[in-house]
């Protein structure tokens, strides 16, 4: 009995449609709906979003494909000006019944052409009496392009008056894409987040051929106990459900254990998961060099992750430049007098502002400071003199440029330049010993 | 070059063999320079071998997945060698342009390097990355040359999709080759060659851009195998802090780390100036100098090498002498063909008249007035350098085995160190070398024989002959020590017989013995192997001193020794803020007018505006009183010219004087001194501080 009910499409066709997107079939059935039957006029957008990876572009594909509907698909990252969007999308058109794998060139610059070359290639594809569907995967790259360009998808139906549908891909909600004018209400769909219960059937629907379906969900659902509560992105438990895999098995090809024995396999497998989590899903280690250490059968320990290369060796200014800057960005001015002078006054008790100024300075982050100050203060926590060289300048150029620093206001401003501290207090720490 | 040539003779000491000290400074860089390149590739290599190594696995792996399952539950990663070289930004370039080389002639054709202040955004880098690939194109088959120029004739469109049609065409095109062509190419390159693109500075990128192209790239790592490197001069961290986890998932990082640069100046040290290959020495300023640019200021080897030839250019170009800077037997040869001038230029140096003060009365004048004669001293005063220099340089080795066992290092863990310390001065003589010794006389056995073994091993690999007596003196240390060893084990026996001796007398006779072996090891006599450590530190010391006398004292040192370190400093270590300040303060030093000749404190009126008034400015606080400074300016000014007490006494500034006095101010303004302030009226912001 077929989930999908549609008189336009053979049933066989829905039932596999209906095997290939597990724990989506309610969005699917009201999107077969929404298109109707092939020559009905459906919405003119329609706007899908919900989190990463909740299956929004593999569902529209799959549909699209399955129930062999004409229609393009772009990724609006990857086309990053509305020319280069535009084009592609009519390229992708030519191509759509000619059997020819890429159509020729079609230069397009605006949106008006696009509409013109729009309404010619349907009538030369013949797709009049067809929804076109047209996939804007990725669409909130959109709100960067020129003005017009989101209006005009929203309202591509109607002014090419063509039979014709975009969709609209995004990760966040439509409030935030909203035009100022010409704005037409798309149709919106939200796909919400895979519950564990979803990630356990679609994870282990596709188990290896080698091994039973039982012992393979056996198996996500020790990986899902360990990986749930930080991770719910499938593509990514699907990756490391691959990498892991092996070392599961291992009892069970050494002849140790039989597959059904969880008890120790889960024992075999736990701890290696939780290394897992804390090297390779960081991507500390690759992916390639965990494949290699389960290969060998090595300890992790021995090979270090990114972190741990945290320190930086700096020539001896530029430690204290750095220093310097640190100071500069997380004292307040006015205690410098108290600080680097000699011959301070009494330090007044303030207890109170004390207390204030402890528990804000570090969350509050860096503050920009002058130049002259980060110089006098270098000046005053050096032991021997500096002479101002154009050496220290270069450094504190290249501190800018190695991101330690950052310039605060314009590049090219050139009197009383600002600059802001960016790193953290354990670096300091660690340049100062 | 002949203007170079020109420019050399035209230097301040006449022309006195211009042309030959040219050529001669010329070929001297030349061999230095090639020889740090080949230090350079050598440093390189175990590198370059790693990444190749990963370059080729992580090709293979994207071809060959083990299990068709495998292959599609994991997801696609882009693989990343983040490359870790070193805050020494300055001499990343080299590396970059070699490595790039060696994965051109070993990898794949396809190298494309990117830097950040080229590809503010994606456009540009894509735009970057396709002009290059296109070009590498041509270098692989020349047949393509005139399609190549085609298409970068025609818009290309600048995105992914046309850069995998256009790998796919390219590895079509090599597959169909003629088989002759197939083969040449295979033997250096695979069959779908990776693309490796290169960031060469990975921190100045946005993140935007770096996000954007990683996204985008991943979707089409099936179509062509794309290789990322990222050059990283702080720390692999940043890879953490520009990509967010979503995109950095998409990438299979790997880490390389190159050699520490001060390693790498350790080894450019050793080999060019710990070493009699090249005549040409520097002394302990000059090198102090360049170290500690290299140390206190950017830790750049390229640097501290180019340091090393501006010391070369300017000792040829400044000393007349350094003629016979060269091998020792043209050295000879050259000094025969002097001129008198420069047989005079001989006679002035320091070293040199102190040589003759120390000969008999009759030699002295013999040398003061025979060119021939002082020519054949200088033969073999040179050959006594050449000498010195072959010892000096073996026993600093052997010296520098020795302290660097030592706790704490009084004498500096480096090799480097310890050559400052002993050029300068007569390095016996210091509060270090004291303690090094003190602490050697302490050293245990088994140290002291495992670095007698390395000295032996330092004199014999020398090339000097004049070492293999401290040869055999060294293995004769050696061979005591063992049979010390053998003695010793004897008397432990005894010792032990004894002891069971003792067992058997009475308590009275123990507490006896007791007491008197106490008292013997308060007045102990040093044991034999006490005594032979003695004898190989006086040894040491003794070669000490025999052979690490500072350069300065031997004769003729400024022939081959660059020791004018003040002009080094000035040029590599620039302080353009105190030159300001001389010239504005003190216009007598650049400009060489005797009327500007002035005491420091008083301001001359004959100075240029500009430095009248720079020179009241520093007397104000941060904000000054236009007004102000231009009274006493005038005042400044017209006490000269004037002395007219009408024109003070009206209380009217001078239309010229004001004008002069807003040239000045502007020109100070110019300069960066002040700016125009808004928090009072008719006020300027004084930018700097100090000065009165």
């Amino acid at each position: 009995m077929p989930n999908f009910e549609h008189p336009e499409y053979p049933e066989a066709t829905l039932l596999h449609l209906e095997s290939m997107v597990p724990c989506r079939e309610s969005q699917v059935s009201s999107l077969l709906s929404i298109f109707g039957e092939r020559q009905h006029f459906s919405f003119p957008s329609i706007f899908i979003y919900g989190h990463t990876s909740c299956g929004k572009t593999y569902v529209m594909q799959t549909l699209l494909e399955t129930l062999e509907l004409p229609h393009v698909f772009v990724n609006c990252v990857e086309c990053f000006t509305s020319r280069l969007l535009l084009e592609e999308i009519l390229t992708q058109l030519q191509s759509l019944s000619s059997e020819k794998k890429h159509g020729s060139h079609v230069p397009c610059d605006t949106f008006n052409d696009f509409v013109r070359l729009f309404k010619q290639e349907i009538i030369t594809q013949d797709l009049q009496n067809q929804t076109v569907y047209i996939v804007l995967d990725k669409a909130e790259q959109l709100r960067e392009m020129e003005a017009n360009v989101l209006p005009g998808f929203l309202r591509l139906q109607e002014m090419t008056d063509r039979n014709v549908t975009v969709i609209f891909l995004s990760e966040i909600v439509w409030e935030l894409f909203r035009p100022n004018t010409g704005c037409l209400e798309p149709f919106t769909l939200y796909f919400s987040d895979y519950s564990i219960g979803n990630l356990q059937k679609i994870l282990s629907h596709y188990h290896p051929p080698e091994y039973s379906a039982d012992f393979y969900a056996a198996y996500i659902n020790i990986l899902l106990g360990v990986f749930y509560t930080v991770c719910r992105d499938l593509k990514e438990l699907r990756h490391l459900a691959a990498l892991n895999f092996t070392k599961y098995c291992e009892p069970v090809v050494r002849g140790e254990a039989n597959e059904r024995d969880t008890r120790r396999l889960w024992k075999n497998i736990e701890s290696h998961l939780k290394k897992a989590m804390q090297t390779v899903y960081l991507r500390e280690i690759s992916s390639s060099q965990w494949e290699r250490i389960q290969k060998d059968d090595g300890e992790p320990g021995h090979l270090k992750g990114l972190s741990a290369h945290a320190h930086v060796e700096l020539p001896y200014y530029s430690k204290f430049l750095l220093i310097a800057a640190y100071l500069a960005s997380y004292n307040p001015a006015r205690t410098d007098k108290r600080f680097f002078l000699k011959h301070h006054g009494k330090i007044k008790k303030t207890n109170f502002l004390k207390k204030h100024e402890k528990t804000s300075n570090h969350l509050l982050g860096p503050k920009p400071f002058p130049l002259d100050r980060l110089l006098a203060i270098l000046y005053s926590i050096v032991d021997n003199k500096v002479a101002p060289t154009a050496n220290i300048f270069s450094q504190i150029t290249s501190l800018v440029t190695l991101q330690l620093l950052t310039l605060v206001g314009h590049d090219d401003q050139l009197d009383g330049p600002k600059y802001k501290c960016t790193v953290s207090l354990d670096f300091i720490r660690a340049i100062a010993r | 070059t002949t203007t170079l040539t020109d420019y050399f003779s035209q230097g301040k000491n006449d022309s006195e063999d211009s042309g030959l000290r040219f050529a001669t400074c010329q070929l001297l860089w030349k061999q230095i320079n090639s020889e740090t390149e080949k230090i350079q590739e050598e440093l390189n290599k175990q590198l370059f071998d790693n990444l190749i190594h990963f370059l080729r696995q992580s090709h293979s792996e994207l071809q060959t997945k083990k299990t068709e399952w495998m292959c599609r539950m994991k997801s696609s990663e882009i693989p990343t060698a983040a490359l870790v070289l070193g805050v020494n930004v300055t001499d990343h370039d080299m590396t970059f342009k070699s490595l790039s080389e060696v994965l051109q002639d070993n990898v794949t054709p396809y190298v494309v390097s990117l830097q950040a202040k080229e590809c503010p955004g994606i456009k540009h880098l894509l735009q970057k990355l396709m002009g290059q690939l296109m070009d590498c194109n041509v270098d692989v088959d020349s047949s393509e040359e005139e399609e190549c120029v085609n298409i970068s004739q025609k818009k290309i469109r600048c995105s992914m999709a046309s850069l995998s049609k256009w790998y796919e065409s390219v590895t079509k095109k090599t597959d169909s080759e003629t088989p002759s062509k197939k083969r040449t190419s295979s033997s250096r390159h695979w069959q779908s060659p990776p693309i490796v693109v290169i960031f060469k500075d990975m921190e100045s990128f946005t993140t935007k851009v770096l996000q954007d192209f990683i996204v985008i790239s991943s979707q089409h790592i099936r179509e062509f195998p794309l290789v990322l490197i990222f050059g990283i001069a702080t720390s692999p961290m940043i890879i953490h802090r520009l990509l967010p986890h979503s995109v950095s998932s998409l990438l299979c990082i790997e880490l390389f780390q190159s050699l520490s640069c001060k390693e790498h100046l350790a080894t450019v040290i050793d080999k060019l100036l710990l070493t009699t290959q090249f005549p040409f020495k520097l002394s302990e300023k000059v090198l102090q100098v360049l170290i500690n640019i290299f140390l206190y200021h950017d830790f750049s080897v390229q640097n501290f090498i180019k340091g090393f030839q501006l010391s070369i250019v300017e000792h040829f170009y400044s000393q007349p002498l350094s003629v016979l800077c060269c091998q020792l037997l043209e050295a000879k040869k050259r000094v025969n063909s002097l001129s008198h001038n420069q047989c005079e230029n001989i006679r002035s140096l320091p070293s040199f008249r102190r040589y003759v003060e120390s000969q008999v009365s009759e030699k002295q004048i013999a040398l003061l007035t025979e060119d021939s004669f002082l020519k054949e001293v200088t033969q073999t005063l040179l050959e006594d350098l050449h000498i010195y220099h072959e010892n000096y340089f073996t026993v600093l080795r052997c010296l520098h085995v020795f302290t660097t066992s030592l706790p704490k290092y009084p004498l500096g863990k480096q090799i480097r160190e310890l050559h400052c310390a002993c050029l300068g001065k007569s390095v016996w003589e210091t509060e270090e070398y004291e303690s090094a010794i003190q602490l050697l006389r302490m050293l245990a056995k088994d140290e002291l024989v495992a670095i007698l073994q390395k000295c032996a091993e330092i004199f014999i690999s020398s090339s000097g002959k004049q070492f293999s007596n401290t040869v055999e003196k060294l293995e004769e240390f050696l061979a005591r020590f063992q049979n010390l060893e053998e003695t010793s084990e004897v008397q432990d026996v005894s010792v032990s017989s004894q002891k069971e001796l003792q067992k058997t007398t009475d308590l009275y006779h123990l507490q006896k013995t007791l007491l008197a072996l106490k008292e013997s090891k308060r007045s102990k006599k040093l044991t034999k192997f006490e005594m032979l450590r003695f004898e190989v530190v006086d040894f040491i010391d003794s070669l000490v001193r025999s052979y690490l006398a500072p350069a300065e004292m031997q004769t003729l040192n400024e022939v081959v020794y660059f020791n004018t370190a003040n002009t080094l400093r000035e040029h590599l270590n620039a302080a353009p803020r105190i030159a300001l300040h001389t010239a504005l303060n003190n216009p007598y030093c650049y400009l060489k007018n005797q009327t500007l000749k002035s005491d420091v404190g008083c301001i001359s009126n004959t100075a240029p505006d500009i430095c009248i008034v720079y020179k009241l400015h520093l007397e104000c606080g941060r904000l000054i009183n236009l007004v102000d400074w231009l009274e006493a300016f005038s005042t400044v000014v017209t006490a000269v010219e004037g002395t007219d007490p009408d024109a003070v006494a009206t209380d009217q500034v001078d239309e010229i004087i004001h004008a002069r006095f807003i040239r000045a101010v502007s020109e100070l303004e110019l300069l960066g001194f002040i700016k125009p302030s808004k928090q009072k009226t008719d006020h300027v912001a004084r930018l700097t501080w100090g000065g009165c």
